[in-house]
């Protein structure tokens, strides 16, 4: 399982980059989706979003899901190449597979990758 | 293996768990004189008795394969099914009572999915069909549905030509009743729909989709190519609610720009059959692919390499996605779909053509002989197809009594649905009738225009 170290989690499975403000599914989260052949992005570019408000719809050969804002802040970009690639999200999860980008989050009440290492563990992985 | 739900000692365990004493108990919440209604039941026929009875009330019927000639259509027509379709129909490896999920075992109805679903594809002119839905009405409320998927809820406005067949408007509503909706348009006058300004200026920002019927339900042509591009250039989808057997001659929605086409696939190897059950039909590009409801059948390759049917896209029903599907409608309509497969296959791309100029060339036989008889008169000056507006010198109701005692089933009384059009009749032809039937038709409106 790659947990990148110096990334912020959810425990809905999102990853948040305090860096860049990228924003994406961990490599937990799209192993257990399996391949991934349908991604949309709900909101838009300027949205302000709510801490746990869906922000993409997945669909896999076996699962539909939805992934959810990790933090209350606004967007400011979107990942337009996913539409066209969605298996990207399962090749690469933590750097082409980004779906959006928000700026101006608190991302103080989210866990680091040791929690979540651990959080996964716990369920059974 | 045996399939016994429970014995008696199970249902005692059941009961016992849940600290429930007799099953009667379980009613109790129901009040009392609810609960076991005397239903009044006459005493149970035996099997010859019940065949007998049914028999009798089965003589109450006028068919129209051999009492009646029809010319009623609206929305369900009656054309010649060749007997191979039946024949197809009832082959018993096709009677199943569920939609095969295995692939392993369910190859031969997976393809005739995929292959309805191809044929429905070229005969719309669009890219993609999916496996059917209930009937017309159905599918075109189904398209509201994807529209709104579409726009992600954001627009919630439909707009309704009100040529549009009055019962799937009506079905439409029922469909939406809790989506908060706005339904527009189908108050407008029923005049030149494709140049109606009245019907362009409905379209706002809000609205998701426009719903056109083609031909339209007073029978009439359009060809619909800019009324969608100004649609378009509103940001708005746009459905066209189509006749499958005029789609064999003219130009087809998919060449006009349509994103979504839908309709009732009845004409296509269907008997009437007293309203059901019928053929729900439904296409849209590929790009919508992901926000189309019902089942969808795939071709790929297994895993020695050969040709076979999947389900696919799955993930988007509502048995998955639940309450986040477009639709919670996740069947189709399996053997009317092999129907129209067969139908379709047989006739081909000629004969096909040909049903459609047969009734075509009826149809307007017909209307110039009736508009010949002083008091009858096209309603629209229009093109039409097989259907057309006929202005009576009498209430249709009552020119179809007389019509009914000379042995033929009249037309639709659109004063029923449309106060403006008073005394006045829809009348249909297709290939099924011959010329002397229209000739007599003919005959009795003279009759009783001076009756």
């Amino acid at each position: 399982m790659n947990i990148p170290a110096n990334f912020k989690y959810t425990k809905t499975d999102e990853w948040l980059d305090p860096i860049t403000g990228k924003v994406g599914l961990t490599d937990y989260a799209q192993s257990q989706l399996s391949d991934i052949v349908f991604v949309e992005v709900v909101v838009a570019v300027g949205d302000t979003l709510q801490a746990g408000k869906a922000i993409v719809s997945v669909e896999s050969v076996k699962a539909a899901a939805e992934s959810y804002a990790p933090v209350t802040a606004k967007v400011t970009a979107i990942n337009e190449e996913l539409a066209n690639n969605p298996e990207v999200l399962n090749s690469d999860p933590y750097d082409q597979g980004w779906m959006i980008k928000v700026e101006g989050a608190d991302t103080a009440g989210l866990m680091d990758s040791a929690a979540y290492t651990k959080y996964c563990e716990e369920r059974g992985h | 293996m045996t399939y016994i739900p429970h014995s008696p000692k199970e249902r005692d365990d059941m009961l016992n768990t849940i600290g429930v004493k007799n099953l009667e108990d379980l009613f109790r919440d129901v009040p009392e004189k609810y609960r076991f209604p005397n239903l009044h039941l006459p005493p149970a026929l035996t099997e010859m008795e019940a065949a007998t009875e049914l028999g009798e009330l089965s003589l109450g019927n006028d068919n129209i394969r051999t009492d009646l000639v029809s010319f009623l259509g609206a929305g369900a027509y009656n054309h010649y099914i060749p007997a191979v379709v039946d024949h197809i129909l009832q082959r018993s490896e096709y009677s199943t009572a569920y939609t095969p999920y295995q692939p392993e075992i369910s190859q031969g109805t997976l393809q005739a999915i995929f292959e309805y679903q191809s044929l429905i594809s070229a005969l719309t002119g669009m890219e993609v069909s999916n496996a059917s839905h209930y009937d017309g009405a159905t599918a075109v409320a189904e398209a509201v549905a994807m529209a709104y998927a579409q726009f992600r809820g954001k627009r919630t406005k439909i707009v309704l030509s009100p040529a549009i067949n009055p019962q799937y408007r009506a079905v439409l509503r029922t469909y939406t009743q809790d989506m908060n909706l706005t339904i527009a348009g189908d108050t407008l006058s029923v005049g030149q729909i494709p140049d109606s300004n009245a019907l362009i200026n409905l379209i706002d920002d809000n609205t998701a989709l426009v719903i056109v019927q083609y031909p339209d339900f007073f029978g009439r042509i359009y060809d619909y190519t800019a009324l969608i591009d100004a649609i378009h250039a509103r940001g708005a989808l746009v459905c066209v609610a189509a006749n499958p057997i005029v789609l064999g001659l003219l130009k087809t929605p998919g060449a006009m720009g349509a994103d979504i086409v839908a309709g009732e696939g009845q004409p296509l190897g269907i008997p009437l059959s007293f309203g059901g059950p019928y053929l729900g039909f439904f296409a849209t590009r590929k790009q919508f692919i992901h926000k189309m409801a019902g089942r969808l059948v795939g071709e790929t390759a297994d895993n020695r390499g050969q040709r076979a049917y999947v389900l696919t896209l799955t993930a988007r029903e509502q048995h998955i996605k639940r309450e986040r599907a477009t639709s919670n409608i996740c069947t189709n309509q399996g053997l009317m779909a092999l129907a129209a497969a067969v139908y379709l296959s047989l006739l081909g791309r000629g004969g096909l053509r040909q049903v459609a100029e047969l009734c075509y060339h009826k149809a307007h036989y017909a209307a110039e002989k009736i508009t010949g008889i002083p008091g009858y008169a096209l309603s629209f000056d229009t093109p039409f197809f097989h259907e057309f507006s006929v202005g009576c010198p009498k209430p249709v109701a009552e020119i179809n009594a007389s019509l009914l005692e000379h042995g033929f089933l009249g037309g639709y009384d659109l004063g029923q649905d449309y106060p403006a059009l008073r005394d006045t009749m829809l009348l249909a032809v297709t290939e099924m009738n011959t010329k002397d039937e229209i000739d007599a038709l003919a005959d009795v409106l003279a009759e009783v225009a001076h009756a």
